[in-house]
């Protein structure tokens, strides 16, 4: 069994279903978090899903093609997509892709 | 009759190091090449900032080779890095695999021949972005390489 560089775990809460992302995002990783993450949003249909990104050390490309297929999806049933406090290597992949346009970032104080 | 230098290209600082290193095309390799990279390149006492461009960038150039240079077997995958006096990292990802039939619409931002698989087509955009400078050499059917350059300021200037 090979573990994956990537960990994800999911939270119902009152704002939405938060999917908190931590370790690195890359082809590799991002291909079972996108088959886990579609399978709980098919079940439980959320109006509102919040990508957690603050644990996440690094991220290439293939995070940023995960985010616009879940922010497509999200909208595919009805719902937004937001991201929460991006880390200094999603922020920077966003801004250099011009792709923080696209999505709306969230940025709470850690407690 | 004067001496004249005919070249009209700068010279290149020595080259202080170099590695080359064998892998196969399975995605897990993606971090593995990133690990083996920044492990090198540290000997120039990067920042942490220039680390991640570098690991990133060579991040994009792998993955093309997993996923588009051998779209339906797993290939090798070779990864060169020269380092030079002047604080210049040189990395060079080499295939055998598909070839680019068209560099030019390769290097367009979005571009992407594989959107079902939800490539972003950023990856060269990336690669721009993160590296002084980016070489493509592709021959459809013989493979490709990619050359990206990146001259460290380092931590004694930041």
């Amino acid at each position: 069994m090979i573990k994956s560089n990537c960990i994800y775990r999911f939270t119902a809460t009152p704002e939405g279903l938060v999917v908190s992302v931590g370790g690195e995002i890359d082809h590799h990783s991002a291909s079972a978090m996108r088959r886990d993450v579609d399978n709980i949003i098919w079940n439980r249909t959320p109006t509102h899903l919040i990508l957690d990104m603050s644990g996440v050390e690094f991220m290439d490309s293939s995070g940023l093609g995960f985010i616009m297929g879940r922010y497509a999806l999200m909208r595919e049933i009805g719902g937004n997509l937001s991201l929460r406090n991006p880390s200094e290597p999603v922020m920077k992949m966003l801004t250099m892709t011009g792709f923080d346009k696209k999505v709306k970032i969230m940025t709470t104080v850690l407690k | 009759m004067k001496d004249k230098k005919l070249s009209g290209r700068p010279k290149l600082s020595p080259i202080c190091n170099e590695m080359k290193l064998d892998f196969p095309s399975h995605s897990r390799n993606e971090a593995f090449a990133r690990a083996a990279a920044g492990a090198f390149i540290a000997s120039l006492d990067p920042t942490a900032s220039e680390l991640s461009d570098i690991k990133c960038a060579l991040s994009e150039a792998v993955t093309n080779c997993t996923v588009h240079a051998y779209p339906d077997k797993i290939g090798m995958i070779r990864l060169e890095i020269k380092l030079r006096e002047d604080g210049t990292v040189m990395l060079t990802v080499k295939d055998k695999g598909v070839g680019i039939p068209d560099i030019a619409k390769a290097r367009e931002p979005l571009f992407t021949t594989d959107a079902a698989g939800e490539r972003s087509g950023m990856g060269f955009t990336v690669m721009e972005g993160f590296s002084d400078s980016v070489k493509i050499r592709s021959v459809p059917g013989k493979g490709t390489s990619v050359t990206l350059i990146r001259r460290l300021q380092g931590k004694s200037s930041s």
